[in-house]
């Protein structure tokens, strides 16, 4: 929805144009509607849909993707400026001069989006069949995995602001009761609690931005704000822009807003790859690149976006480092890559579409070593502390070799995405120039040795090694409906980096019409060669480390306490919750108690001086329960005087 | 001798009035069904009664909305001026027939409470006595709720309808005496119950008395009832002024009374609390719509001319109704008791836009009816399901943790609570967003800011019941989720249905409403 | 202002500060002392009629009797004017004074049948 006010100056200036659906393209609501329709369906028909409900969940979600295809290749068949397709879908309330119109935009931008959600996201329903397999609730799960898709769907697809809040709250609504499905597990329901009240904090940014632009453009919707961007005073862009990104570090976990993504692992693994590795984390990152017209007009905003990004990825690589939890190593790895896609559209005009390579290599990757994991904790009895496994590569050869292609891409190994999108950025860092480029780049690259090494001690400890397996664990490979996806994901990480770089002019040059030409900046300070060459030896450096320090020795069943300062920081998450607590929680228990005082104070002081005006003694008054109509008449006749000598006196005035 | 001669020639003069039956249909067809079902009652066996009462009921309510129906569009004045069939009226009228059809179904629900419903077994006996002890867990009913049900609202269509304010006075008592009965007829905790009752009327009749004043006086002035000849009164008569005004602030009371604006809401808690939940709905909603269609009408039509003299007065109720419905309703403890507060609180919103005096006012507020009467409806049908050993629980500390236990029925709450607090995508934001909008148009902006302010107050304790539901931990011995019947289920359906699309599609009703917005005068 | 109604508003007001004055200063001068027949209900000086709690019924017979005459009372009253004006109203009379006339009926039909006709 975009609320226009027709009093409210629009004139149509540089912003992008868009076009109107015509053809396929007007029934990109029905991308949408599959999945809100299964999730409704499986939500509310109960035991009844038992049977046959994760099908039908797996194939809403496949449609979707199918339908998202053909789109794509309608959409590769026109010219760049007409791949910016709006369609307008209804008049929400047509008052008279206040118009709040409900629309969708298919534009290469989100149509990256839309084919990542579905594909990734059917191959993670398709991999929960075999991973919920025995649980009771399998059917609400699927219901509440094609909700989150709906959501996240309309989320990228909204043609306004507005339209993107609603998809926004909704995918946290999803992610709020998938942390929380195993709500009997009092971890579970408070890590739910903790996601859903850090994201608030951020949604209150984005709500705030969004009031922000319909003060300043009338309108929220997406043509409205962009056409008027850069005409607006730089103050006001920073604002936006500051807002936005408050609103992008609560979804994307970005520092400060991260503490809740470690908690979110408490859901199930399937949950984990999709909400919280492959799509909803990204969403900040979609929010800052779609906004480009309003970073491209402050550049304090953008420096901003950098210093989050670079701070977030630095982050999560130390907290990496520390953890004994798979999934948790996995969350502070995830933290981290998006801290490098919130970098790379924070550089700028020309990178923009850098972040949405790597976003999208991050989510083949990052799912296939979250489904991984989830393989491993299958065949572990749920066991998620690395100490306890070890030698599983032989037993587990399929998880091993998909996790393994994870794994490379991560660290960018050469001719892995990974290599193809971090390294992207890590060089348009140092591009930037300057000191603040200089200082980007080096975090950047810091960042790629930090994480070669966590993902190596990662690997090392879970398939390498003598195993440390509990009593009773016989540790085997998962089931064929786990194992495929997780096939199909790694075949994506091992080539999706080199096919969205090569393929025709790749998915930068795809995404042009939504996110302006790729360019180059300042020329390079190391020539493009050196720099690959200093990005892989700094990797190569941390990964031997943790060869040296976790495959070669054996790993202790528990961790060691007597370890340095820096290290027990990393193991509470470098203090993150004590952070939110002091900047967070403090002030909203003070304003909470002010409340309350109010609340006893003030208002139950209002009650009684009013009972006390009308009856003379209220509490006289309630001792004999009669009494009150009494007073309730008494109060009538007060109220009846007062509203007779107050019109006399109105006319008499 | 004199009185001889001179009563065959009143008579001469007498001309024969004309009533159009067919723009009374709807009206017809319930007050039909009501006569039938008190024959049903003369006539029909005990065991048969409910279903067939149920059955005629429910005909009539269909019926009366099928005339509705087809009367749209209709602008007539019949009975002799007494009656205006126009848009307000019929849109008010439409409103009260589905709601009552909702309300009806409530009533009806049988499931819930060892064969009786929420309805008393007998409600001659006394409450403690062996006699009610004997009574309570059978499957006896009195089953005289369903025509009085429909008697009051006969009268709730013939409100808002009143051309006339004698006419309108006896519509008043029509809707209200039946209403007086039924908060006597809860099924448990009786004495709570008939004291509501006995509250109710005796500051009901005190409050029709300050209306009867102000007819009085009004007639004085103007020499007429009609509104219509008030109106006209209003536009020539400089004399006289201090019975005018006098007589329009008497009147205001009445009708303030029964829309439960401060300062003559304090019944309003108390005997939404004693009496049966299914009539606290129908109270709560079919009598509220009916009294702002007839408040409406009578500021509209009868005193448009003189909107600067009475604006101010109801600036100040509607602030006082919304800040004082929002205030109380924070402290309270019991569910039932804040619902109460929070339709005192909307009573306030839906008078900013009776403030505007203008056509985007009159459509607001009709839509504001509409939607407010929904969404309360399936509320209050909500409490009839959450029970514990002693009937409803409605102690809010009860409801805790109600989220983990039964998702489905505490989401519903959620949502209509959400549209309560008008919350987006909601029908109460449209509302909300209606009435708002038409007032900041009519020059009254100081008045929405105030609204406002006092809906984020209201939000405050709607969304701290959700925070409860949700986010605590379920008592342990907390009160159990009645699976809902049919009827319940039916009546539920429908309000969190009109709850939801009419703000997510709002448009086509919006659109109604603001054709319907004109007062034929 | 020198209004002609403004004695009227000042009897209102005189009358409103005279029951609000009263009701308060009761509160504060009376002595507070309940009894039995001062919390017993009011009715003309003769003993008050035993509670009915612990009997089954309220003797609501009086009350039968009372609202059946006024309904049937107001029925007479209204024939009158008609019996005046029957020839002028013609058809349309003879419609109205039937459906008015059947639905006082279907009320007597209903105490008829309820046993509120028979004294024991």
């Amino acid at each position: 929805m975009s609320v226009t006010a027709s009093s409210a100056l629009l004139v149509q200036g540089a912003g992008p144009q868009y076009v109107n659906a015509t053809g396929l393209f007007t029934l990109s609501w029905v991308l949408i509607a599959l999945p809100l329709l299964s999730a409704a369906v499986l939500l509310l028909t109960g035991r009844r849909a038992n049977a046959w409900g994760h099908l039908l969940g797996c194939a809403s979600v496949l449609c979707s993707f199918v339908l998202g295809l053909a789109m794509l290749f309608a959409m590769l068949g026109r010219s760049g400026p007409d791949r910016l397709i709006d369609q307008h879908l209804f008049s929400w309330i047509p008052a008279g001069s206040f118009q709040v119109e409900a629309g969708l935009l298919l534009d290469p931008l989100s149509m990256t989006f839309v084919l990542l959600i579905t594909g990734v996201g059917g191959m993670i329903h398709i991999y929960s069949i075999g991973y919920m397999a025995h649980d009771p609730e399998r059917r609400r799960f699927f219901g509440e995995l094609n909700l989150f898709v709906a959501a996240m769907l309309l989320l990228v697809l909204g043609d306004s602001f507005l339209t993107l809040y609603v998809g926004w709250e909704g995918v946290g609504l999803a992610s709020y009761l998938l942390i929380g499905f195993w709500s009997y597990k009092p971890t579970a329901a408070t890590a739910a609690k903790k996601a859903f009240l850090v994201n608030r904090v951020g949604d209150v940014g984005l709500s705030l931005a969004i009031m922000l632009m319909f003060a300043t453009f009338g309108t929220t919707s997406f043509a409205g704000v962009f056409s008027g961007a850069d005409r607006m005073m730089a103050a006001t862009a920073t604002g936006i822009g500051l807002l936005l990104l408050l609103g992008a570090c609560g979804k994307s976990a970005q520092f400060p807003l991260q503490s809740w993504l470690l908690d979110a692992m408490e859901g199930p693994t399937p949950v984990s790859a999709l909400i919280h590795a492959a799509t909803m984390v990204t969403a900040g990152v979609y929010l800052i690149a779609r906004s480009n017209p309003i970073f491209d007009v402050s550049p304090n905003a953008r420096l901003g976006v950098t210093i989050v990004g670079a701070v977030t990825l630095l982050f999560g690589a130390t907290i990496g480092c520390a953890y004994d939890d798979i999934k948790k190593v996995l969350a502070s790895s995830t933290m981290s890559q998006v801290g490098y896609m919130i970098l790379a559209v924070g550089i700028g005009p020309g990178v923009y579409a850098l972040g949405i390579v790597q976003l999208v290599c991050h989510g083949f990757f990052k799912a296939t070593m979250f489904l991984g994991a989830g393989s491993v904790m299958h065949a572990t009895k749920d066991n998620v502390n690395m100490r306890h496994y070890g030698g599983l590569r032989r037993l587990m050869p399929i998880t091993f070799l998909t996790f393994t292609a994870g794994y490379l891409a991560i660290i960018g190994f050469p001719f892995f995405s990974g290599f193809y999108s971090k390294d992207k950025i890590i060089e348009a860092a140092f591009d930037k120039g300057g000191t603040s480029g200089l200082v980007l780049g080096s975090a950047a690259l810091l960042g790629a040795g930090v994480t070669a090494y966590y993902m190596t001690r990662l690997m090392a400890m879970t398939f390498f090694g003598r195993p440390r397996w509990e009593e009773g664990v016989t540790p085997n490979e998962s089931p064929r409906s786990m194992t495929m996806p997780m096939i199909v994901l790694g075949i994506g990480a091992v080539f999706a980096g080199a096919l969205l770089t090569f393929v025709g002019d790749g998915l930068a040059g795809f995404l042009t019409p939504s996110l302006g030409p790729a360019e180059k900046g300042s020329p390079p300070v190391i020539s493009a060669s050196g720099q690959t060459l200093l990005i892989l030896a700094v990797a190569t450096v941390g990964a031997v480390i943790a060869y040296l320090q976790f495959g070669r020795r054996s790993v202790p069943d528990t961790a060691r306490q007597d370890v340095p300062v820096v290290v027990t920081a990393a193991r509470q998450a470098l203090y993150g919750d004590a952070v939110n607590e002091a900047v967070f929680m403090r002030p909203g228990q003070y304003t909470t108690r002010a409340l309350v005082f109010f609340d006893n104070f003030g208002v139950d002081g209002a009650v009684r001086g009013l009972a006390a005006l009308v009856g003379g003694s209220s509490g006289r008054l309630r001792r004999v329960q009669t009494g009150f109509v009494r007073s309730y008449a008494l109060l009538m006749f007060g109220g009846a005087a007062l509203v007779v000598i107050g019109l006399t006196l109105a006319y008499a005035i | 001798m004199s009185t001889a001669q001179s009563l065959p020639a009143l008579a001469a003069d007498f001309p024969a009035p004309q009533i159009a039956y067919s723009a009374l249909s709807p009206m017809v067809a319930v007050f039909g069904a009501a006569l039938i079902g008190v024959l049903v009652e003369a006539f029909a066996p005990r065991r048969a009664r409910a279903g067939l009462q149920l059955a005629v009921a429910l005909l009539g309510l269909l019926g009366g909305l099928l005339a509705v129906g087809l009367l749209a569009g209709t602008r007539e004045v019949t009975a002799v001026g007494a009656v205006a069939v126009d848009g307000p009226a019929l849109f008010v009228q439409g409103t009260v027939l589905a709601l009552g059809v909702a309300a009806m179904l409530l009533l009806a629900e049988r499931s819930l409470e060892s064969g009786g419903g929420a309805i008393v077994a007998q409600a001659a006996t006394v409450p403690g006595s062996a006699d009610e002890r004997a009574l309570v867990g059978t499957d006896h009913l009195q089953t005289e709720v369903f025509p009085l049900a429909m008697l009051a609202i006969g009268g709730m269509l013939l409100f808002p309808a009143s051309n006339d304010l004698l006419l309108m006075f006896v519509a008043l008592e029509v809707l209200s005496l039946p209403l007086y009965l039924m908060c006597g007829l809860a099924r448990r905790r009786r004495l709570l119950s008939q004291e509501a009752a006995v509250k109710y009327f005796l500051l009901g009749a005190f409050s029709s008395a300050f209306f009867l004043y102000g007819l009085a006086l009004l007639y004085g002035y103007a020499g007429t009832v009609s509104l219509p000849g008030i109106a006209a009164a209003t536009q020539v008569t400089a004399s006289n002024d201090g019975l005018l005004y006098t007589g329009l602030g008497l009147l205001t009371v009445g009708l303030l009374f029964k829309i439960s604006a401060v300062p003559f809401h304090s019944w309003t808690p108390d005997v939404y609390q004693g009496a049966p939940t299914p009539v606290t709905a129908l109270m709560a909603t079919g009598t509220k719509v009916a009294a702002f269609g007839a408040l409406l009408r009578v500021y509209y039509v009868a005193f448009g001319a003189i909107r600067w003299d009475w604006r101010p007065l109801l600036w100040v109720i509607a602030i006082a109704t919304m800040a004082v419905g929002a205030l109380l309703a924070i402290t309270q403890r019991d569910v039932k008791r804040m619902l109460a507060y929070s339709s005192v609180a909307h009573a306030g919103f839906i008078l900013t836009g009776v403030v505007a005096a203008t056509r985007a006012g009159l459509a607001g507020s009709l839509f504001y009816l509409l939607a407010y009467g929904f969404t309360t409806l399936a509320a209050f049908g909500i409490l009839t399901l959450v029970r514990d050993a002693d009937g409803e629980a409605t102690d809010l500390s009860s409801w805790a943790g109600l989220g983990r236990r039964s998702p489905m029925v505490a989401g519903a709450f959620a949502i209509l609570l959400l549209a309560l607090a008008g919350i987006p995508l909601t029908s109460g934001f449209t509302g909300k967003f209606a009435v708002f909008s038409a007032a900041a148009d009519a020059g009254a902006a100081g008045l929405v800011v105030v609204a406002v302010v006092c809906s984020a107050i209201a939000a405050f304790f709607y969304v701290r019941v959700i925070v409860l539901m949700f986010f605590n931990e379920p008592a342990a011995d907390g009160p159990t989720v009645a699976i809902p019947g049919a009827f319940t289920s039916a009546a539920l359906a429908l309000g969190v249905a009109v709850t939801v699309v009419l703000g997510v599609f709002p448009s086509p009703l919006l659109k109604l409403a603001d054709q319907a917005a004109l007062f034929i005068r | 202002m020198g209004h002609v109604y403004m004695p009227i508003l000042v009897l209102f007001v005189l009358a409103a500060a005279f029951a609000v004055g009263s009701v308060t200063a009761a509160g504060f001068t009376g002595p507070k002392r309940y009894n039995r027949a001062k919390v017993d209900a009011y009715e003309c000086g003769i003993e008050a009629t035993p509670q009915p709690v612990g009997t089954a019924h309220f003797p609501v017979k009086y009350y039968l009797t009372a609202m059946l005459f006024i309904v049937f009372d107001i029925e007479i009253i209204f024939l009158y004017p008609w019996a005046v004006t029957f020839s002028k109203l013609g058809f349309f009379g003879l419609v109205e004074m039937v459906l008015f006339i059947g639905t006082v009926f279907v009320a007597y039909a209903y105490v008829w049948r309820r046993g509120g006709l028979q004294w024991d």
